[in-house]
C-alpha cells in the first residue's frame, strides 16, 4: 500500500539510548517521526530529582525531551497515571522480579501510542519502539514481543528497528515505507551494538538512569509500595501515594502507622505540603527534619515516634529533645523525649534501604 | 488577537506542569500567550525544551521567590 504522502511514525521515547536510536534510524529513512513519553507516576525522571534539588544544583533535564531535541523530533508527554493503575494493580501477564508489570505496560503504551495524533492533528501509520530481542527477561523476548504486537492491536504496525532483522517483516518494511536492509538485527543483553550505532549516528550523550527509568523495578521503592498495599489490605494507590513513597525515610513501627521523615531540606519542604492531610512532628529544641505520621497513634506510640524522630535531629546525642506533634487541624502538643539510639530501632521497621 | 493566560501548576512536580501546558495548548485556536506558574524549578529546563521540539516560542522565564513563571507563545495544532 503506497502512501500518497510521507509515512508517519510515533516512537515511544523513554529517555534512554535504545528508543532514541530506534527513532533516529527510522527518521533517517525519510519517515516523519514524532515521539511520545508516557507519564505513569512511577517514572524515575522528575519527581524526586525536583524535590531533592538544592539551589546549588543544576536543574535536571527531562531525558525524553532532551532525546527528542537531540534527534530533532516533536514530542508529547502523555499522562496515563490514572489508567495505569489497573496495569500496576492487576497485570494480566504478571510481574517481573519486583512489582514491574513490564509486559502489560508495553502493551498498554503501544496501544495508547496508536491512538495519538501528531502536532498537525494527523494520525500515525505505525509505532516504533527501541526493544531488542533478549535484552530484558520479562518483556523483551521473541515470544513476548509477539504478544505485545498482538495484544496492543498494533500487530504488524509495530516496528522495532534495532532488532527488526530478527523478526518477521512488519507492515512498514513490506510496504517499503522503510528499507529493511537498513534496519538492525541486535539481540541479547550486550550494549556494544547500540554504543557502536550511537557513534555512527553522531550521538555521544544519553541518559543512563541507574536501575532503569521506572520505580517499579526498584527494590527499595517496591518494598514500600507492597507495604502500603499490605497496610491498607488492598492493592490501591493514588498519585500522592506514589510521590510520597519516593520521598523521605519510611519507618513502620507497627502495622497501623508509618512515619515519613525528610532526609534533607528539599524533602522537608515537600513534606510540608502534606501537613493539612497528615499529623506531623518536628523537633523544637534542636534543628531536625519534618515527619509525617500516616496512621492514628496512642500516647505511647506518640512518645515512641517522637524518640525516633529525635534520633534524626541535631539533638540525637542530647539527653532530651522537645518534639511538637501537630494534627492536621493545627492542634499541637509538645513532648520531651530521649532520642533513640540507632541500634535500638529495629531494622525491620525501616522500609527504606 | 493575542490573549494572556495563567496556568497554575503550583505543587505539581515535573513533568506534570509540561503536561498541563501541552493539554492547554492543544485547545487553543489561535496564537496564544500563556504563563505557567510553578513551584518545581524543573519547568525552567523542561518547558523551554518542550517549546523547542514542538515549535512554540519561549518568551521568558522568571524566578519569583519560590515560584517560577515561564511564559510561552503557543500556536494552534494545525499551524505548528
Amino acid at each position: 500500500m503506497a502512501l500518497p504522502r510521507q509515512p508517519r511514525a510515533i516512537a515511544l521515547i523513554s529517555g534512554g539510548l535504545d528508543s532514541m536510536l530506534a527513532a533516529k534510524v527510522v527518521q533517517s529513512q525519510g519517515v516523519h517521526v514524532e515521539g511520545v513519553n508516557f507519564f505513569t507516576g512511577f517514572c524515575v525522571e522528575g519527581h524526586t530529582q525536583a524535590v531533592k534539588r538544592t539551589k546549588k544544583q543544576k536543574v535536571k533535564r527531562h531525558s525524553a525531551l532532551w532525546c527528542a531535541e537531540q534527534i530533532g523530533i516533536p514530542m508529547q508527554i502523555v499522562d496515563i497515571s490514572e489508567e495505569y493503575k489497573d496495569i500496576v494493580v492487576n497485570p494480566q501477564y504478571g510481574y517481573g522480579r519486583l512489582l514491574n508489570p513490564c509486559l502489560d505496560c508495553k502493551i498498554f503504551m503501544v496501544n495508547h501510542a496508536l491512538d495519538l495524533k501528531g502536532n498537525d492533528n494527523e494520525p500515525f501509520d505505525f509505532v516504533i519502539t527501541g526493544e531488542v530481542v533478549g535484552q530484558r527477561p520479562k518483556s523483551q523476548r521473541s515470544e513476548t514481543m509477539a504478544i505485545i504486537a498482538k495484544e496492543s492491536g498494533a500487530d504488524d504496525r509495530l516496528l522495532r528497528p534495532l532488532c527488526a532483522k530478527n523478526l518477521p517483516p512488519s507492515l512498514p518494511e513490506r510496504e517499503g515505507w522503510v528499507n529493511r536492509d537498513k534496519l538492525y538485527g541486535f539481540s541479547g543483553r550486550s550494549r556494544k551494538p547500540q554504543f557502536a550505532l550511537a557513534k555512527e549516528l553522531g550521538i555521544s550523550e544519553w541518559s543512563q538512569p541507574a536501575g532503569g527509568c521506572c520505580f517499579l523495578t526498584d527494590e527499595s521503592y517496591t518494598k514500600k509500595l507492597q507495604d502500603l498495599w499490605d497496610s491498607r489490605g488492598r492493592k490501591d494507590y493514588d498519585l500522592e501515594d506514589v510521590v510520597l513513597l519516593k520521598i523521605g525515610r519510611h519507618i513502620r513501627p507497627a502495622p497501623h502507622y508509618k512515619l515519613i521523615i525528610g532526609r534533607e531540606e528539599g524533602e522537608n519542604q515537600y513534606l510540608r505540603g502534606f501537613r493539612h492531610k497528615f499529623a506531623h512532628m518536628s523537633t523544637v529544641s534542636h534543628a531536625g527534619p519534618l515527619c509525617l505520621i500516616d496512621g492514628e497513634l496512642n500516647q505511647k506510640e506518640r512518645m515512641l515516634s517522637s524518640r525516633i524522630l529525635a534520633r534524626y535531629s541535631r539533638g540525637r546525642t542530647a539527653s532530651e529533645v522537645t518534639v511538637r506533634i501537630t494534627d492536621p487541624s493545627g492542634l499541637s502538643e509538645e513532648v520531651v523525649v530521649e532520642p533513640f539510639e540507632p541500634h535500638l530501632i529495629p531494622q525491620d521497621w525501616s522500609l527504606t534501604n | 488577537m493575542r490573549t494572556a493566560n495563567i496556568l497554575d501548576t503550583k505543587g505539581l512536580l515535573c513533568p506534570l506542569p509540561v503536561i498541563r501546558l501541552q493539554e492547554f495548548v492543544r485547545r487553543v485556536e489561535s496564537e496564544t500567550e500563556v504563563t505557567v506558574v510553578a513551584t518545581d524549578p524543573g519547568v525552567l529546563a523542561d518547558i523551554p525544551s518542550w517549546c523547542r521540539v514542538n515549535g512554540h516560542e519561549l518568551i521568558s522565564t522568571k524566578e519569583l521567590g519560590r515560584e517560577y513563571h515561564v511564559t510561552v507563545r503557543a500556536f494552534p495544532p494545525l499551524s505548528v
